[in-house]
């Protein structure tokens, strides 16, 4: 009782803090914000008072199994839905905001809703909400599997789901209020990333300590790359947040760093974000769940050892190709793009060790379409660290820097990597983890697959074609010695090529909603699908006859 | 340190340690007896010991 008393008190204490924080707010995103934690705090107060067994009703409502079994699954359960929802309204403001640039009008004259507010709102969305709860889910899945150990530390793994489920809101809200530090996917303001790096270690603390438990000698190479993933994303996002508060109840904040050296340390952590939360976190989705779906041992093991030491050592340096022709030294250019090439060999290696994997096993491609749909990630994921190299050499980015190039090769590695990877480790967990027969249709996820990879088809090779078109456009002089274009008339060639774009985006969109609608059905528990199934051995009525002795 | 200085040391020592230790993590798995170990992890996910591994 004492305990409870404590526990609800210390909770209401926190509420009454963010409610004088709101009062004494210096600006009104700040205002904002600490009513939505003084909000949290509060419900986490009463339902603490309550006393209520949530967690079972939670279990009720969810369809999940109440027996708990060997493994602490439910946060994963949550992860699962989570990652879904923010899929669908990470990609709905995606084509949304890509309907904007054809379509000005779009942005309806509000601030709120204005391009520059809805982009990082759908970066953030896609990149850490969408992407962010799939590692978190996943890793808590593979590192119990692979370690045959319970999550460490059970109240703080449902800390790290909550924490990082707040952190979400509080970016997503404060993009629309117009609170940014101006950087590139690190866009919450201090006491968001003080929040965040709370929740982060936490993060590190459940998933080192299951490590730490493991009752298995060898630590499977997944753990590996969900390791660095969390080590080196907490030593980045503190690095690049280095900054000072204007006032301890405002949310404004200036760089500790100025100049170009603001400008690499942001480069740096930008794109080891690409590196280490888009890369390695979902290679190691990639090294446990290929082999659980294909049933057999990753293709080489030594490979995916040199693979992930590669990619360590490499990584890390290749962020200032980010900063070509600018007022970073040229050495440093330089070296960024030489890191980058470098980086080709790893990255295909560890794809040729994930497609070799189906080595014996390729007719599953034909007959599995979860398997089609990771064959096609790791195709993706060739094709965009081949494509990223190219683009860092300094002569091909004088082109394709600025133009919609870029924006054509980060979609093909976040919706044909990251988004088709996810999409398989969830459809591989539903079933899994409310313990169904399998899910409720293969066939729908067939459709999704085609879908997703015609949107994705459609994005790419359009934005190939506007960013060639704008970088030579731009650079276009006539004899006399001006530019032969205005930039409103590049703006207006492209704007076919945004069309097709959207029309991409709302394939893939329609796709990720079939999916939602799978396992809903699945998680449900509602009766399989009635469906022709993806695999049926040929019937030939001609052969189906016994052998008959033939006179001599 | 100076500027300088760290940048001696970043292009001698420095990227010595981290060729050297490049070459031990990678090559430990390549010394004798590596193949099998690593044939037993690649294989470590398939073992059904508990009922729901998945």
């Amino acid at each position: 009782m004492e305990q409870l008393v404590w526990k609800t008190g210390g909770w209401f204490a926190l509420a009454t803090l963010a409610f004088l924080a709101m009062l004494g707010a210096a600006d009104f995103g700040f205002a904002v914000h600490m009513a939505i934690v003084c909000a949290a705090a509060l419900a986490v107060a009463v339902l603490t008072m309550r006393r209520a067994d949530y967690e079972g009703i939670a279990r009720g409502w969810l369809k999940m199994p109440a027996d708990q079994g060997v493994y602490d699954d439910d946060p994963i359960r949550w992860g699962v839905i989570a990652t879904v929802f923010w899929g669908l309204a990470g990609l709905l403001a995606g084509l949304y905001i890509a309907l904007q640039l054809a379509f000005p009008a779009l942005n309806l004259g509000l601030e709120y809703t204005s391009f520059g507010r809805l982009r990082p709102l759908h970066t953030s969305a896609v990149i850490f909400a969408f992407g962010g709860n799939a590692l978190i889910a996943t890793s808590f899945y593979v590192v119990q599997r692979t370690c045959r150990a319970r999550l460490a530390f059970p109240a703080l793994a449902r800390f790290v789901f909550w924490g990082y489920q707040l952190f979400i809101v509080l970016a997503a809200t404060g993009y629309l209020l117009g609170i940014t530090e101006g950087r590139e996917y690190a866009e919450p303001e201090w006491y968001v990333d003080l929040w965040l790096t709370i929740v982060w270690v936490a993060y590190l603390l459940v998933f080192g300590g299951t490590v730490l438990r493991r009752r298995e000698p060898h630590i499977y190479v997944a753990n590996w790359f969900y390791l660095s993933f969390i080590l080196t994303i907490a030593m980045l996002h503190i690095v690049n947040n280095l900054s000072m508060p204007v006032s301890w109840l405002g949310s404004k904040s200036y760089s500790a760093f100025a100049g170009v050296q603001d400008a690499l340390t942001q480069w740096w952590y930008g794109h080891n974000a690409v590196g280490f939360f888009l890369t390695a976190g979902f290679l190691a989705m990639m090294y446990y769940f290929v082999p659980k779906q294909a049933e057999r041992p990753v293709y080489s093991y030594r490979l995916s050892i040199i693979h992930f030491w590669s990619l360590i050592f490499l990584y890390i340096w290749a962020g200032p190709h980010h900063l070509h022709y600018t007022a970073l030294p040229d050495w440093a250019q330089t070296f960024g793009m030489v890191f980058s090439i470098m980086l080709w060999m790893p990255s295909w290696g560890g794809m040729i060790n994930g497609l070799m994997t189906l080595n014996g096993a390729w007719d599953r491609i034909r007959t599995d379409p979860i398997i089609r749909m990771m064959v096609m990630a790791l195709a993706f994921y060739g094709m965009s660290t081949f494509e990223g190299p190219m683009m860092s050499v300094k002569t091909v980015n004088s082109l394709s820097h600025y133009t919609d190039w870029t924006i054509g090769h980060v979609h093909s590695g976040a919706l044909g990597w990251n988004g088709l990877i996810t999409f398989a480790c969830l459809y591989y967990l539903t079933p899994r983890l409310w313990k169904r027969e399998r899910l409720y249709s293969l066939r729908l996820v067939n459709w999704h697959f085609w879908l997703a990879t015609v949107g994705i088809v459609l994005y790419a090779a359009s934005m190939w074609v506007a960013g060639i078109m704008e970088g030579l456009m731009w650079r276009e002089y006539g004899a006399d010695g001006y530019l032969v274009y205005a930039f409103s008339e590049v703006v207006k060639a492209t704007f076919p090529l945004y069309l097709i774009r959207a029309a991409g985006g709302l394939l893939y969109l329609t796709g990720a909603v079939i999916m939602a609608w799978n396992i809903g059905r699945t998680i449900a528990g509602s009766p399989l699908r009635e469906e022709k199934p993806m695999n049926d051995a040929a019937y030939d009525a001609a052969a189906d006859r016994p052998l008959i002795a033939q006179p001599a | 340190m100076s500027y300088d200085e760290l940048r001696q040391f970043a292009d001698s020592w420095g990227l010595v340690l981290m060729g050297v230790s490049y070459l031990t993590f990678v090559g430990w798995h390549f010394l004798p007896r590596g193949r099998e170990r690593s044939d037993e992890a690649a294989r470590a996910i398939f073992e059904q010991e508990e009922a729901d591994h998945g």
